[in-house]
């Protein structure tokens, strides 16, 4: 652990200013994955900027007709919150899916969207790792991988984001608004997350003194037609190995629009715009869903442990495609694949 | 990894006020006190126990304003003003809670390591009053590790009190 | 012979049940002491070498640190590594922390942190650089296995393999139905939800008091005393409760040593208390290859048995198991040949681990019996049946008694095993698969000399007394009851006291001997003060018991009176005051060794059934039903009994489908070392678990006719899980656990 001073910060501009003024500053909201790393000295803050009192945890109506989630709600009000279950179903399955119940009290949109991988490499300070420290190498491509990527990956490093919710989010096409010294943004979700290559350090496209003030959800939420597909080690409580988030509209039988995302597979939520292209107009179909999936994983590169998760997210893909087809989506409690 | 050489440097507190179990509890911590380990070290109640620090077995699971948290991962300065409720504040007068009742009469438990953590997290799970079916409180049940494996007792008391309380229309 | 049956094979609520839901029971790490100091273990990086340099000034720096120690720095302990041995060390020499600057397996303690505070050593312990001189280091058995050795020197208590009978080659090769297969169980680690930690509170005269995470309080206590040369006196080692240990606990762990040392050092009371990551870092489940040749009639009937294992250990110590015994203790079968062999790799020495060897024996066995099933077609009940051993083959002894047959039959029954069609992938339900799969387990049923001691105070309180531990067993349950029905008294009255060096000798508890040897011990005792009131009650003035025997009284409600008319009695109190006793006391040893040289041998035995459901297309797996008949002699206490195989048999689903400790051979070290990566069994991973205790009459083993039930539950289930997955199927997974990946395709 780290020592660090510790700022309950008042208002948002207060945080900016505080984390634009120490480079080694950082937020802090649910704590449930800063705290987790920096007990494994993975994260060394000399300076925590305590968010959570900060007026960023709403629900709201937006003028499209879309819900601005605020960076503060929690996981579990998401989740359960009634205008999330009736217009965006897939997302409150998705963070569901994901942690414990004590943890989604804790997590935060923000924090969600931001927490780092789960390579076991990462955590673990006293073997190299090029995200932690760059040039230092990635065992993991050589090593042990069960957990890692298949899409995306380049030869410096081979993680994955870990984020159920942030799945759902890339198939719901959010947007994610940040603030910082240079103003307001707002990010496009598949924008947000980015893929290793020469900078497997750098996560997400955020600067320096960002904070994410809320996640915009756009009005269509796929309500009829979704689900959250997720395979992992055991029936809860564990990340995926391979999840997918599928959102159709159907029209008289066939395919309008699709939004396709996986989890478990890449360096940030996984999406194929091509592939989507290929299920609209279409009937629903498992050969068309095949074809899909294929196109998905044409350039699937599986390591030592996790080769099977091409296999896996092939069959994924076509369930997940037929679940939401046929409008019965995953149970999150009821484990039986529907 | 820039640590932080200034080692000498004297070490800041910070002030902290909690209320655990209805006591109101002034303190000056390190910033990185993490609250578990406020409740066992600095205040003496280990009820609460700490089974990974990590957030990966809910043995410290504790009610945060009424809600059910991993107090391994929070650091006790954030939650400065909160009510906070351990296993030793479940039992009223000497009077069991009706949980912790359940899990002696359906022997919910063996080494008892994870147990105060399944009762808070039980406790937490009936006030947030989602679970109904013996499915729902397993998977809402999932985020505490028994090793020693009690879980269907631990449904089977769980289940009880949840059907205790639609009868009496709580 | 007691007559009064009260307690004894009842269900009763756990004695310290509410001390457990009030959070008021005590584990090793919250023991208070004045000025208790906080140590941090750091841990070494690479798997073998030398530390060059410790860099600690830094962490010296922080204010409120108190020492560093690292093996520069290390106080005088025991020289000879013989003083390092612990009662169920291994033949070798034992691993010694700090010893010098040689890296022996990854993850061994290289320093620790002492400070005021918990919070000043972890920022502190973060700040302490280490350079190593790495060598090459060999963590991988499949490379490793063509070095494999028979270790030369045997381990107490572990049997070795019996000599070849018959000739196995021969018949396996003219054998008309045969299987040969690799099985293999992955690594595990025990992962009691207690880490382990130590409470060493220096107490005013310089003597130590410790609250140690241990299986055996005086197996600590005489660890600490050997290595740090201190007289046994000087040393109380006190664990009442225990947060699950699962053969963690049976040898000392290195906070142990470390938290003595700061202590002594600093003269100041230190407490170190090990990460879930450190809890990687000493003893696990060995991973194990075993290789199996079944050779049968077309009727099903066994002509050979060839199982031989190869095991890890380290590179400093022959651990062993009994691994391959236990095909011919489940099967008879005239040419038979077990081996069994070590292979040394660069990690910490394997510990045994709930039900250690049969675990993994009778998963293999169990597997291939299911696959000798399928090849001669007949159903996997019956074939077991057709192929029942009668005797202990290898020993030539008969069985003190076994139930198997009963386990079967009722098992079967409950779990409407007749309805099942042997067609591989012949039920379904919808998308999912469904399948019906058996097996069976079998452990010995093991005797240790345990002392107890019984003492009765007037105000009719009994007190209890024996240094076994309570890992959630029910040691104290079980006591309870046995002395609260032997001197007729209300459980409410006697209190049990256990994990406590300074209480009657005890070994470690474990391999399930606990309940019978310090249940018997207890009995005895008790007993004895029985005879003594007896013997005061009938001096008495007038005592109507005058002219009786004591097989003519019962002892109930605090009072000793004619079995035959209840009225004619004395109280206990009555007694007492007729002897001028203001106590009767008495200690006791259980006998073991009554079956030495006899002609019998003790197992216990079960039979599981389980149900599968398996999603065809993704390989996900739900156990949806498990029944575990178990035959285990008296059951104490149906409820804690229960909880026992409940247990087991979770830690079965975990072996059978999720846990597995992942080594990185270039590093070397343990990857998944934590539980979101180290799966085990959560709530939502476990269904319908049905037990059935079948009656079994044993009178030879002890008194009580009590076998233990610590790891029988455990034995058998994955192999039953696994062959339920290969009916659902059609695969069979020779290879656990059976992760997703390999249901696949
Ligand atoms: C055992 C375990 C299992 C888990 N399982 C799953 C799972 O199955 N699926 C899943 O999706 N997740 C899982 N999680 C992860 C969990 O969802 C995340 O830890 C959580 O969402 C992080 O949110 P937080 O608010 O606690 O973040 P914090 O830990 O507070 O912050 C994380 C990062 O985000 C930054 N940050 C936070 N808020 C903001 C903001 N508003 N603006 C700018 N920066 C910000 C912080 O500086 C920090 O770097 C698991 C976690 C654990 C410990
Ligand atoms: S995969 Fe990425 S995070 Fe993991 S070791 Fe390689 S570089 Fe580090
Ligand atoms: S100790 Fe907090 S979740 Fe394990
Ligand atoms: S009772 Fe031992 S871990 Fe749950």
């Amino acid at each position: 652990m780290n020592r660090f001073s510790y700022l309950r910060a008042t208002s948002i501009d207060e945080a900016m200013r505080e984390a634009a003024a120490d480079p080694t500053a950082r937020f802090i909201a649910g704590g449930t994955n800063l705290i987790d790393l920096m007990k494994y000295n993975v994260e060394r803050p000399t300076r925590l900027i305590d968010i959570t009192r900060l007026p960023l945890n709403g629900i709201e109506e937006t003028e499209s007709g879309g819900l601005r989630l605020g960076a503060l709600v929690t996981n579990d009000e998401t989740a359960f919150d009634s205008r999330i279950q009736d217009r965006y179903p897939l997302l409150a399955s998705a963070i569901q899916a994901g942690a414990s119940p004590q943890l989604r009290n804790a997590a935060t949109t923000g924090g969600n969207l931001l927490q780092r991988t789960r390579c076991y490499y990462f955590y673990d300070p006293e073997t190299p790792c090029n995200k932690r420290e760059p040039g230092t190498g990635c065992p993991a491509a050589f090593g042990r991988n069960r957990i890692h990527a298949i899409l995306g990956t380049s030869d410096h490093c081979i993680a994955t984001h870990p984020s159920d919710m942030a799945v759902a989010m890339a198939a719901l096409q959010a947007i994610v608004h940040v603030r910082g010294p240079g103003g307001e943004r707002a990010i496009p979700i598949a924008d947000f997350h980015r893929l290793p290559g020469e900078h497997p350090e750098i996560d997400n496209t955020m600067l320096h003194g960002e904070i994410i003030t809320s996640v915009e959800l756009p009005p269509d939420g796929f309500s009829r037609n979704y689900t959250y597909l997720k395979l992992r080690d055991r029936l809860s409580y564990a990340f995926a190995l391979v999840s997918v988030a599928a959102a159709l509209r159907m029209e008289n039988g066939t395919i309008a629009q699709a939004r396709l995302a996986l989890g478990g597979v890449a360096h940030k939520p996984w999406r194929d715009p091509a592939a989507e292209a290929m299920l609209q107009g279409q009937p629903a179909t498992e050969d068309r869903f095949r074809a899909v999936a294929d196109h998905i994983l044409k350039d699937a590169r599986g390591y030592q442990d996790n080769a099977f998760k091409i296999d896996l997210a092939r069959r994924a893909i076509v369930t997940a495609l037929s679940q939401a087809a046929s409008g019965t989506p995953q149970s999150q409690i009821d484990k039986r694949i529907q | 990894m820039n640590a932080s050489r200034k080692g000498s440097s004297k070490l800041e507190t910070v002030p902290v006020t909690l209320t655990v179990n209805g006591e109101t509890k002034r303190l000056e911590v390190l910033p990185w006190t993490i609250l578990l380990d406020l409740l066992r070290d600095h205040l003496k109640l280990s009820g609460t126990k700490k089974g990974c620090d990590h957030g990966q077995c809910g043995a410290c699971t504790v009610l945060v304003d009424g809600r059910r948290l991993n107090s391994c991962m929070a650091f006790a300065v954030m939650k400065d003003g909160a009510q906070i409720t351990t296993v030793e504040g479940l039992a009223r007068n000497g009077d069991l809670h009706p949980l912790q009742q359940a899990f002696i009469d359906h022997d919910a438990f063996q080494c008892g390591y994870c147990t105060p953590g399944q009762i808070c997290s039980g406790v937490g799970l009936i006030e947030e009053g989602r679970a109904h079916t013996r499915d729902e409180i397993r998977e809402y049940m999932s985020g505490n590790i028994c090793r020693c494996g009690a879980y269907t007792n631990i449904v089977d008391a769980i289940e009880q009190v949840i059907g205790a309380d639609a009868e009496a229309g709580r | 012979m007691l007559q009064e049956k009260g307690y004894i094979g009842t269900p009763r609520n756990r004695v310290d049940g509410r001390a457990k839901v009030t959070g008021e029971a005590k584990y090793a790490a919250e023991f208070d002491a004045p000025d208790l100091a906080y140590g941090i273990v750091v841990s070494s990086a690479i798997a073998k070498g030398r530390i060059a340099s410790i860099d600690a000034d830094a962490a010296l720096a922080v204010p409120g640190v108190l020492q560093v120690f690292t093996h520069e720095n290390r106080p005088r302990t025991a020289w000879f590594d013989i003083n390092f041995r612990d009662e169920t060390a291994p033949p070798g020499s034992p691993f010694r922390p700090l010893y010098d600057d040689k890296v022996v397996y990854s993850g061994q303690p290289v320093a620790l942190v002492v400070a005021e505070s918990f919070e000043i050593a972890a920022y502190a312990a973060s700040l302490v650089r280490i350079a190593y001189e790495p060598e090459t280091h060999m963590t991988d058995l499949d490379i490793q296995r063509d070095e494999a050795y028979v270790p030369p020197r045997k381990r107490t208590g572990v049997k070795r393999p019996p000599s070849p009978r018959g000739d196995p080659d021969g018949a396996f090769e003219q054998a008309p139905v045969k299987v040969h297969g690799e099985y293999r169980v992955a690594i595990e680690h025990h992962n009691p939800m207690e880490t382990h930690a130590s409470t060493v509170v220096y107490e005013e005269d310089g003597t130590l008091t410790i609250h140690d995470k241990t299986q055996g309080s005086q197996n600590s206590q005489s660890y600490v005393s050997s290595v740090f040369g201190l007289s046994s006196d000087q040393v109380r080692v006190i664990s009442p409760f225990v947060g699950g240990a699962f053969g963690s606990g049976l040898r000392p762990q290195y906070q142990l040593f470390l938290a003595v040392m700061a202590a002594l050092e600093l003269k100041r009371s230190v407490r170190v208390v090990l990460t879930r990551d450190q809890m990687f870092t000493f003893g696990y489940r060995p991973l194990t290859i075993q290789t199996i040749s079944l050779g049968a009639n077309p009727d099903g009937k066994l002509v050979s048995i060839m199982h031989d294992a190869i095991q890890t250990t380290s590179p400093w110590e022959d651990y062993q198991e009994v691994v391959v015994n236990w095909s011919n203790l489940l099967y008879h079968c005239d040419n038979v040949k077990l081996t069994y062999r070590l292979s040394q790799v660069d990690t910490y020495t394997p510990i045994d681990m709930r039900a250690p060897g049969a675990a993994l024996g009778v998963t293999a066995i169990e597997t291939a019996m299911d696959e000798l099933a399928y090849a001669a077609g007949i159903d996997p009940v019956e074939l077991r049946l057709r192929n029942y051993a009668e005797m202990d083959e290898a020993d030539k002894k008969y069985f003190t008694s076994k139930e198997l047959r009963a386990c079967y039959q009722l098992g079967a029954e409950r779990f409407g095993w007749a309805r099942r069609n042997p067609e591989p992938r012949s039920m379904r339900e919808g998308r999912e698969l469904i399948g019906w799969g058996m097996a069976s387990g079998v452990w010995e049923a093991i005797m240790q000399r345990v002392a107890a001691r019984a003492a009765l105070t007037p105000d009719d309180r009994l007190e209890v007394a024996s240094a076994t531990a309570d890992i959630g067993t029910g040691t104290y349950t079980i006591l309870t009851q046995i002395a609260a029905e032997t001197l007729g008294l209300p459980m409410e009255s006697v209190t049990t006291k256990i994990g406590d060096s300074s209480l009657p000798k005890s070994p470690v508890e474990g391999g399930s001997w606990t309940a019978a040897s310090a249940g018997s011990a207890v009995q005895k005792a008790c007993l004895s003060v029985r005879e003594q009131l007896f013997k005061y009650a009938r001096r008495m003035d007038d005592s109507p018991l005058a002219n009786a025997s004591i097989e003519q009284v019962t002892f109930a409600g605090g009072r000793i009176h004619m079995t035959n008319d209840p009225s004619a009695g004395v109280t206990l109190q009555q007694a007492m005051q007729a002897g001028g006793v203001d106590r009767v006391e008495a200690e006791e040893k259980s006998s073991m060794g009554l079956l030495k040289n006899m002609r019998y041998s003790g197992y216990s035995h079960s039979a599981i059934f389980a149900e599968v459901r398996v999603d065809e297309e993704l390989g996900v797996v739900r156990v949806t039903r498990i029944v575990n008949a178990v035959a285990a002699g008296t059951i104490l206490n149906p409820k804690t009994a229960r909880s026992q195989i409940l247990g087991g048999v979770v830690f079965g689903i975990g072996m059978a489908l999720e846990e597995e400790s992942m080594l990185d051979h270039n590093l070397g070290r343990f990857m998944n070392h934590n539980l979101a990566e180290y799966h085990v069994p959560v709530n939502a991973d476990v269904y319908d678990i049905d037990v059935i205790f079948v009656s079994e009459h044993e009178e030879r083993l002890n008194p009580l006719g009590v076998k233990g039930l610590g790891e029988i539950g455990v034995i058998g289930t994955a192999a039953a899980i696994g062959n339920a997955i290969y009916h659902a199927t059609g695969k069979r997974i020779r290879d656990y656990p059976i992760t997703i990946d390999k249901l696949l395709g």
